[in-house]
């Protein structure tokens, strides 16, 4: 199939790509942008690793063309945030952080999928109840935690949001 | 001031930056110039030999450079020496639904899967064998020539003597037990890449290298240099992130084999990824395993004998099969004091992809099995659970009676942990219809104490340097697949030198760099690979306590390290307003200069900072290195009977846990509140990853206990992608309370042992145990799924339970949604021999013959 070239933007800037118009938005990601963070883990949508934010809203990059979300001529288009684009100021964000600090990532594996749905959640709704913390994360799957250490891992960001960074530690 | 600096605390695990960022590699995230990308063709069959493969018309699709096939690389392998059965692509025949057939290599993703489309692969059925009970009476067509009747292994035990125990019992029970086949499913989909690179003597194709997504890069470098007819001293593996493994990259994948293959006949680096399907037929999981067992106690509770006949469904290679059979008879010892034990195990061999290594292997369906037991003969003489628990413990140190030496023995502390946590005596049996509480133990080996190969060679040694800038550089052969060994190793090195942790650094799982270590599987590393880390920075610390005793004119037995200081004993602790900084990190070219010209003009002082008795020890007595192996006791290494060397480990860890469920009676469905589980790790050295990994593995014995199952019909795997195979999502996982116990192991590094299996196998029987709490009904099938449950509560209605026991039909799901996998949605499988006795009964007809 022939290429064509499309502008994505991609973690606050506009990036080119030449892809096949039937391109998925993780594949190109991976493949065209190297951001390889956004992982695959199944065939059919079921996993939540290659989870995204499209213009704040948690989708799944395997199941986007991405020429769908070309920008227009103006470079008006969705903003795509991968996780690459979640650590702030050179630093890593306070999610990110405690996630390594109260055992939230084993293999790390589905991680990027996690830290993405939870920084959507955590900007929806800044303090959420156990019930919303388990609901927001069943649609992405992790094969080492059992969760009870995400769970732990989000509200320890919780608090280092209120109260800075240093609480977040153990 | 406590007695360790650095182990005991809860640390971050060192590469968490990297899995949190995104900016840690995974194999498939890893890319070379000019790399081509492989596609493999698989069997539509599971059972026929292979006519013809013709590949003209994939060859001439554009962007497709070559095709590779089981004539490529014929030589046989399998993890076990006494199980090479395998090849990584078909020769003869193919053996099981989704069995390797050729492989594509092209130029794109795309490119390779049109191709495979067009490879003409003409097959002829053979009968095929699906379950193991009809698979063993097999007469003709055997799955592998050289096993007749399909059987892969039996093994025979009897220890004391069972028929007089079984006489003094008071009380006898005796059922079959069923647990279905469950996998690994871990996130990451298996991904090698492979690269040769020419050799500047010959011009051919020589060093290769390869990256992989496995628990034990040097058995690959092994197996690759049997296939390839390579040297292992020109192969080198390194093993990237991997993302989870359980087991199910304990051994090797055929795709490890065909990417290697492929770059050297492509001429090109190569990497496959599996997809997610092909993962499920790659599977090497839990198999499905039917326990008759018979178990007899005394009045007072004690168990007189227990007779276990074990079958497992082993799928179409033999695997680690051997070693599954005999660790499902071994480790019916070192939990409980058994005096007569009698253990026939058959592993036997069907038309379906071949289980393997899985958390906790083969010790979790048959401790499901004799928990469930246990739990009805402590009914049957109306005693507590916990008690018939208590009344059969082991008193260690002690050798039992299969030969498995127990020293640290810290299950009488989790049951009391988990009585306490769960307020069991206040609440068991009292929750009323529908909620009830039960209990299980488990155990596990801290790594096996004898190695695949069988030699004498350590099992782990590791490597430590420290140059002149006092970076700790620590080279070990561990495999961290998400458990934290790095950090484990880290952590170790740190406390033995009394320096931070942010002064070392882990060099890991790279054959070209790290010296062997066997690999990650059987909960061996903390134990194994943490003594040699010991050892090898112990060897470094008394170079450096010489160079200091030197400098400060005492005698090295006065010199203490700790906190990045290097102190002399008795004299008073002075800070340096140069000590490490929060990080650990310290103005080390500056100090070293400045501090050195000091201490000329001092003379000797009470007190050096590391990386000053660092440069003292170099200068002191040259390069400033270590090493460190470990090898298990002889002592610990079992008995002598045939088999024996499966079983024995150094030390084994225990685990007792209370589940707290209720049951819907008109649904059937079964959901878990709570957990309570204790675990003896020996000692914690990273807390917070001895809980998580005490969570994962009671978490993924719950997935086993209520939702996940592979289903098969006809060969075919019905349910091969995370939608239909039924992980518990966030919503459906319970609150799980960790306890951990400490019983501080002679022989474990700092006393620990293992802690990421063990807790798996305790969880399964606990659920069901509250099953028969909550509504007095027995699930003697595994996973205990709303059907299964009806059904139970159906049989025991209609007293049938006589019935119910003999046929395990009445329990099979019904109500599954299906889709069968890429081969089902085009239409091809499950296609056999119309001579295939499976086939009696079913509508479609087959299609013989050209694919």
């Amino acid at each position: 199939m022939k290429k064509e070239l499309i502008e994505l933007r991609v973690n606050g800037r506009s990036r080119e790509v030449a892809i096949e118009p039937s391109k998925l938005l993780l594949d190109a990601l991976r493949e065209d942008l190297q951001l390889t963070g956004s992982k695959r883990g199944c065939d059919d949508s079921s996993c939540g690793a290659c989870t995204v934010l499209i213009d704040g809203t948690p989708m799944l990059s395997c199941t986007m063309i991405a020429a769908s979300l070309s920008a227009d001529d103006e470079g008006r288009g969705p903003e795509i945030t991968t996780v690459e684009g979640v650590a702030e100021h050179g630093a890593m964000a306070a999610i990110q952080k405690a996630y390594g600090d109260w055992g939230g990532a084993q293999c790390g594996y589905c991680t990027p999928g996690f830290i993405m749905t939870v920084k959507a959640l955590l900007e929806r709704n800044p303090e959420p109840s156990d019930e919303d913390i388990r609901h927001a994360l069943s649609g992405n799957l992790c094969r080492c935690t059992g969760y009870t250490q995400m769970y732990q891992a989000i509200k320890a960001a919780i608090r280092a949001e209120q109260e800075g960074i240093a609480s977040a530690g153990r | 001031m406590s007695e360790f600096s650095v182990i005991g605390k809860p640390v971050a695990l060192i590469d968490s930056a990297g899995k949190t960022t995104g900016a840690g590699k995974y194999a498939d995230d890893l890319t070379l110039p000019g790399m081509l990308i492989a596609k493999i063709l698989h069997s539509p069959y599971p059972h026929a030999v292979i006519k013809r493969i013709d590949a003209t018309r994939a060859l001439a699709v554009d962007g497709v450079v070559t095709i590779v096939t089981g004539h490529d690389a014929p030589n046989k392998y399998g993890i076990l020496p006494v199980g090479h059965d395998e090849t990584a692509l078909a020769v003869d025949k193919v053996r099981y639904v989704g069995d390797n057939v050729a492989c594509i290599v092209a130029e794109s993703e795309s490119v390779a899967e049109r191709a495979l489309e067009l490879i003409d692969a003409e097959y002829e059925p053979l009968p095929a064998y699906f379950d193991p009970e009809e698979s063993m009476k097999a007469t003709s067509d055997f799955i592998h020539a050289e096993k007749p009747n399909n059987v892969e292994k039996d093994y025979h035990h009897v220890f004391g003597d069972p028929d007089q125990g079984f006489r003094e019992a008071a009380y006898i029970l005796e059922d079959r037990y069923l647990a279905n086949e469950v996998t690994h499913a871990a996130m990451e989909p298996h991904s090698t890449l492979a690269s040769f690179e020419f050799d500047s003597q010959t011009g051919q194709p020589g060093r290769l290298t390869v990256w992989s997504s496995t628990q034990v890069p040097y058995y690959l470098q092994h197996k690759l240099s049997i296939v390839l007819e390579m040297p292992m001293a020109q192969i080198r593996v390194i093993k990237p992130l991997v993302g989870g493994g359980f087991g199910g990259k304990s051994e090797i994948i055929p795709l490890e084999i065909i990417t290697a293959v492929a770059a050297r006949k492509a001429k090109a680096p190569v990497k496959i990824t599996y997809t997610r399907e092909e993962v499920f037929w790659a599977h090497r999981g839990r198999p499905r395993t039917i326990v008759d067992l018979k178990t007899g106690v005394r009045k007072d509770g004690r168990i007189t004998a227990v007779a276990a006949r074990v079958i497992q469904d082993g799928g179409a290679y033999c695997s680690y099969g051997v070693v599954t059979i005999l660790y499902s008879g071994a480790l019916l010892g070192a939990l409980y004091d058994i005096p007569n034990i009698r253990y026939d195990g058959y592993r036997v061999l069907t038309n379906k992809p071949a289980c393997g290594a899985m958390r906790g292997h083969g010790t979790v369906n048959v401790r499901f099995a004799f928990e469930s037991q246990l739990d009805e003969l402590a009914v049957a003489i109306h005693m507590d659970p916990a008690e018939i628990r208590r009344v059969n413990l082991l008193k260690p140190p002690c050798i039992t009676i299969n030969g498995l030496r127990v020293q640290s023995y810290g299950l009488p502390e989790c049951i009391d942990k988990v009585l306490q946590g769960s307020e069991w005596a206040s609440r068991k049996g009292k929750l009323g219809r529908g909620r009830g509480l039960g209990m299980g133990c488990s155990h596990y080996v801290s790594g096996a104490a004898n190695s695949i190969i069988r030699s004498d060679m350590p099992h782990s040694t590791v490597n430590i340097k420290i140059d002149r800038d006092g970076g700790v550089v620590v080279y070990t052969g561990a495999s961290d697949i998400g458990q934290g060994s790095d950090t484990m190793i880290a952590q170790i090195v740190a406390e033995v030198l009394g320096c931070t942790l942010a002064r070392v650094k882990v060099v890991a799982a790279d054959t070209d760099l790290t010296p062997v270590d066997i690999g990650s599987y059987s909960s061996r590393v903390t134990f194994m690979n943490g003594n040699a880390a010991k050892r090898a920075a112990e060897e470094v610390k008394q170079k450096i306590v010489t160079a200091a005793a030197r400098k400060m004119a005492c005698a090295p037995e006065k010199i203490a390290m700790r906190d990045d200081l290097v102190t002399k004993s008795g004299a008073a602790l002075v800070l340096p307003d140069t000590a490490a900084s929060v990080s650990g990190r310290v103005e080390g070219q500056i100090l070293r200069h400045s501090v050195q010209q000091k201490r000329k003009d001092e003379g000797p002082k009470d007190q050096m900072s590391f990386e000053e008795a660092v440069v003292a020890a170099i200068d002191f007595s040259a390069a400033l290195t270590g090493t460190g192996s470990y090898a298990p006791p002889a002592e610990a290494r079992g008995g002598k009977h045939k088999g024996a060397g499966v079983g024995p480990s150094p030390a084994y860890s225990y685990s007792a846990q209370v589940a707290e469920i209720s049951v819907d009676e008109e649904t059937g469905v079964v959901t878990v509140h709570k957990i309570w589980a204790a675990h003896d790790c020996g000692r914690a050295l990273n807390p917070v990853s001895v809980e998580g990994q005490v969570i994962g593995s009671v978490w993924m014995g719950l997935g086993q206990a209520l939702q996940e199952e592979m289903v098969w019909k006809d060969g075919l795997l019905m349910n091969p992608g995370l939608l239909e195979y039924k992980s518990p999502s966030a919503v459906e996982s319970p609150e799980i309370i960790t306890y951990i116990v400490e019983s501080i192991d002679p022989e474990g590094p700092f006393g620990a042992k293992e802690a990421s299996e063990g807790s798996l196998a305790a969880c399964i029987p606990a659920i069901s145990n509250a099953i028969f709490d909550a509504i007095g009904v027995r699930l003697r099938e595994a996973p205990f799924t709303p059907d299964r449950v009806l059904a139970a509560i159906k049989a025991r209605n209609e007293a049938q339970k006589a019935a119910f026991r003999g046929s395990n039909e009445a329990s099979k799901p019904t109500q599954f949604r299906e889709h069968g996998g890429s081969l089902w949605f085009k239409g091809r499988g499950p296609m056999r021999h119309p001579a295939d006795p499976a086939r009696a009964g079913a509508t479609n007809e087959p299609d013989a013959g050209d694919d």
